[in-house]
């Protein structure tokens, strides 16, 4: 190299440049540091004040959640460390994982988790065959599974009286099971509720269509708030005098209507996309309107719409923390019932007690929405390049 | 269709496949049903009330309604009626949706034009902030601000304060309040002017430059009036303004204005989880804008100021404000939540305090409920018309 260096610096004719590395300062680290943190003095600012505000924030949490806090004991008392008081969390896991549910019933529960979760895994196998066959055991079957685990009783008369599974009344129920059983029977109600509701807006018969836009104007303009004080307080004075509704019921009917009115609206801008010569199309080929929307048009607009969906159903799964406006005991329900508890009167309970229910609910919904991602990228057939 | 087929074929098809008569059938049907439900319902609910011995109608609006109301924009008393107290929590409903629609609007653009940033650090903690606060229910949040912070605040005896005349406690967020005297009259009339006055500067120098090409600084000169004018009146008329302090009393403070710890946590909540479905909508809005406009505006001349004011801003405003529409009105209808830590909004006042009182279930709910559609159809009429107000710059 020195003999190299020594040399005068040679003269090169143009276009005979030597092959020669890019200057450090534009290739690798540096250069991407340049271009992504300090490309101007505002930038450079920035930067450091970003820097200085995220190790705020995380040394923050750190000493909150680690190093002050509290990991054993059995009252807001041991709580001293001035950080968080997890013992809240774990003296009262099972009631906030199943409520008031007698703690010796609870394999109940676990087992109906377990058939669901069984049953699901082949759905997200490839090469799993017939899934249909698979969805309608979740979505018929299922439910009265489910409901005869939970609840118990004579499954639904055809048991002999007094046989049968322990009956635990829903007002029992509780936790993140309540959130879940909401929920779920919400997603599994107002998804075909709301395509039922899309067609119809969309439909040529006056009445049909008039129906279905006041319904679902009505229900989308109103909070779900009052829908639910609806369900509470008018739903019985609706009913012929010694009917009553179980409250968790009248919460179920309130979710799912309110929820499939958005669902409605989310399927009808697919419908609207999808061309009109698909239309005519399977009506050329012979096909029956149900047979032209069930093979043709559906499929095309729900592959479409897949984000919005999902993203229904995740505000529908955020919104089942509102019922415990009305008294129902959900996750978040069951939380602020155990900040009410004299024992654990203290100031750094609520936010240790908020912050794991954050935290369970950020769980599912941050998860719902990359799955949805990943079936948009999946179900991209088009025209992938 | 079979009927037209001139072979010889049936001249028409049997009569239940005729799709006309289907239709016909069909909404017979719905309108039948919907006809027996409606009935079935009115018969229950009449015989459901008089046997509990509820009274109907809405003449209860006019009895004195008896208790109190912590905030109220409006002369409220225990001795008003329920007609008043419906109207205060309307109001109160009004306020926090326009002040969250407002500050949520700020930090959203915030967050959304962060989110597009080239700075990795900025951009990162833009989507952090996103993901980790619209995956966290709403209600929750509102409870972590009110049970998990502000409740926690110092005794009123204890307050922080900032030179004795601002103070921040568990009773509220206490500032002195501004009292005019006579003569701030002017000054408003003189803010007034600024404004008309700007308006029409800026149709001159709009007009000017049209003809001539000629350029005017409308803002600075705007500025001035509006701002300038009214602080000059102000000066002259000898500073016609005092102010009242909060002060110690007791228990509490007395006097300023105050926002209490109920308004501060359903405005921040709602502040910051609208604030970060609006930066999702911002940044796809300023993506949805080719980068092809951008650099035949740089073509043309246009600086940076003026291409993001005059060609990026109009074209994303366009993809931006029908789902920024409808993010208001969640706004809107989510303060409702204030019901669970006791803000005296609509559903709180009325369909919680007057339904419990008068067990009117089916009056107050629907009154409810229609305030709601009407406040919801309004703001949608509204951003429908600047909705197309901005699309008709199309050709």
């Amino acid at each position: 190299m020195t003999d190299i260096t020594a040399q005068e610096p040679r003269q090169y004719t143009p276009g005979e440049h030597p092959d020669l590395p890019p200057p450090s300062t534009a290739i690798g680290v540096i250069a991407w540091m340049r271009e992504h943190l300090f490309s101007s003095w505002f930038n450079t600012i920035l930067t450091v004040l970003i820097l200085y505000f995220v190790y705020d924030v995380v040394s923050g949490v750190f000493q909150w959640a680690v190093l002050d806090a509290t990991f054993t004991g059995s009252s807001a008392k041991d709580c001293t460390g001035g950080g968080a008081c997890w013992p809240f969390v774990t003296n009262r896991f099972g009631q906030f994982m199943y409520g008031f549910y007698p703690e010796e019933l609870r394999w109940r529960v676990n087992l109906g988790y377990a058939i669901a979760v069984i049953a699901m895994i082949p759905l997200f196998i490839e090469r799993v065959r017939r899934k249909g066959w698979i969805l309608a055991f979740l979505l018929v079957v299922y439910p009265f599974i489910a409901f005869y685990l939970f609840y118990g009783g004579s499954f639904f008369g055809l048991l002999p009286k007094g046989s049968g599974l322990e009956i635990v009344e829903t007002a029992r129920w509780g936790g993140l099971m309540v959130t879940l059983v909401i929920a779920v029977t919400g997603i599994v109600a107002s998804f075909p509720l709301g395509i039922l509701l899309a067609l119809g807006r969309r439909s040529k018969l006056p009445a049909i269509k008039t129906f279905c836009i006041v319904f679902i104007e009505l229900w989308r303009g109103v909070p779900l708030i009052s829908v639910l004080f609806m369900a509470s307080v008018m739903l019985p004075l609706f009913l012929p005098p010694g009917i009553t509704f179980d409250k968790l019921l009248r919460a179920l009917i309130g979710v799912s209507l309110f929820s499939s009115a958005y669902m409605a609206e989310v399927v009808r801008g697919g419908l609207q996309a999808i061309p009109k010569g698909q239309t005519e199309a399977a009506q050329a080929l012979g096909l029956s309107y149900w047979k032209t929307m069930r093979l043709v048009i559906l499929p095309q607009a729900l592959k479409l719409v897949i984000p919005g969906i999902v993203s229904t159903f995740i505000g529908l799964f955020k919104d089942t923390t509102l019922v415990l406006i009305i008294g129902l005991f959900d996750l978040l329900g069951i939380v602020q019932v155990g900040l009410t508890d004299a024992n654990w009167l203290g100031e750094s309970v609520p936010v240790t007690g908020y912050v794991f229910a954050a935290f369970s609910f950020w769980i599912f919904c941050f998860s719902m929405s990359r799955y949805s991602m990943h079936l948009e990228r999946k179900l991209h057939t088009g025209h992938k390049r | 269709m079979a009927a037209d087929r001139k072979d010889g074929a049936p001249a028409k098809a049997v009569f239940w496949n005729d799709p006309k008569i289907r239709g016909y059938f069909y909404q017979a049907v719905l309108v039948a049903a919907l006809g027996y439900f409606f009935y079935t319902i009115f018969q229950n609910t009449t015989q459901n009330l008089e046997e509990r011995g509820i009274a109907s109608g809405f003449s209860f609006l006019g009895s004195t309604a008896g208790f109190g109301i912590i905030q109220s924009l409006i002369e409220y008393s225990e001795e008003s009626t329920y007609g008043d107290a419906f109207i205060v929590g309307l109001l109160n409903t009004l306020l926090v949706s326009f002040l969250g629609i407002v500050s949520a609007t700020i930090l959203g653009f915030i967050i959304g034009v962060a989110r597009l940033s080239k700075n990795v650090l900025v951009s990162g903690v833009a989507a952090v902030y996103i993901e980790v606060i619209r995956n966290i229910p709403l209600l929750l949040q509102i409870f972590f601000w009110y049970f998990g912070v502000l409740r926690l605040l110092p005794a009123p005896r204890n307050s922080v304060t900032v030179l004795d005349s601002i103070f921040l406690n568990n009773r509220g967020f206490y500032t002195p309040a501004p009292v005019p005297e006579p003569g701030f009259n002017a000054v408003i009339i003189a803010f007034f002017l600024g404004i008309i006055a700007t308006v029409f500067l800026a149709r001159w120098a709009r007009k000017r430059q049209e003809a001539t090409g000629q350029q005017f600084p409308v803002f600075l000169s705007g500025l001035g009036m509006i701002i300038g004018l009214p602080i000059v009146v102000f000066l002259v008329m000898g500073m016609p303004l005092s102010w009242d302090y909060p002060v110690l009393k007791g228990f509490n403070f007395r006097g300023g204005s105050v926002i209490i710890p109920e308004l501060a946590s359903l405005w921040l909540a709602l502040t910051i989880y609208t604030a970060s479905f609006i930066g999702e909508i911002v940044r796809s809005g300023i993506q949805a804008v080719s980068h092809g406009q951008t650099e035949a505006a740089y073509a043309l001349g246009l600086s940076p100021t003026q291409t993001l004011r005059l060609v990026v801003i109009p074209q994303a405003l366009r993809v931006i404000i029908p789902p920024l529409t409808s993010q208001y009105l969640n706004l809107t209808k989510n303060s409702s939540l204030a019901v669970a830590i006791a803000y005296p909004d609509l559903v709180s006042v009325f369909a919680g305090t007057v339904l419990n009182q008068t067990g009117q279930a089916v009056e107050v709910i629907s009154l409810t409920m229609l305030v709601y559609l009407i406040i919801s159809l309004s703001i949608s009429a509204l951003m429908n018309w600047y909705n197309k107000k901005m699309a008709l710059v199309e050709r």
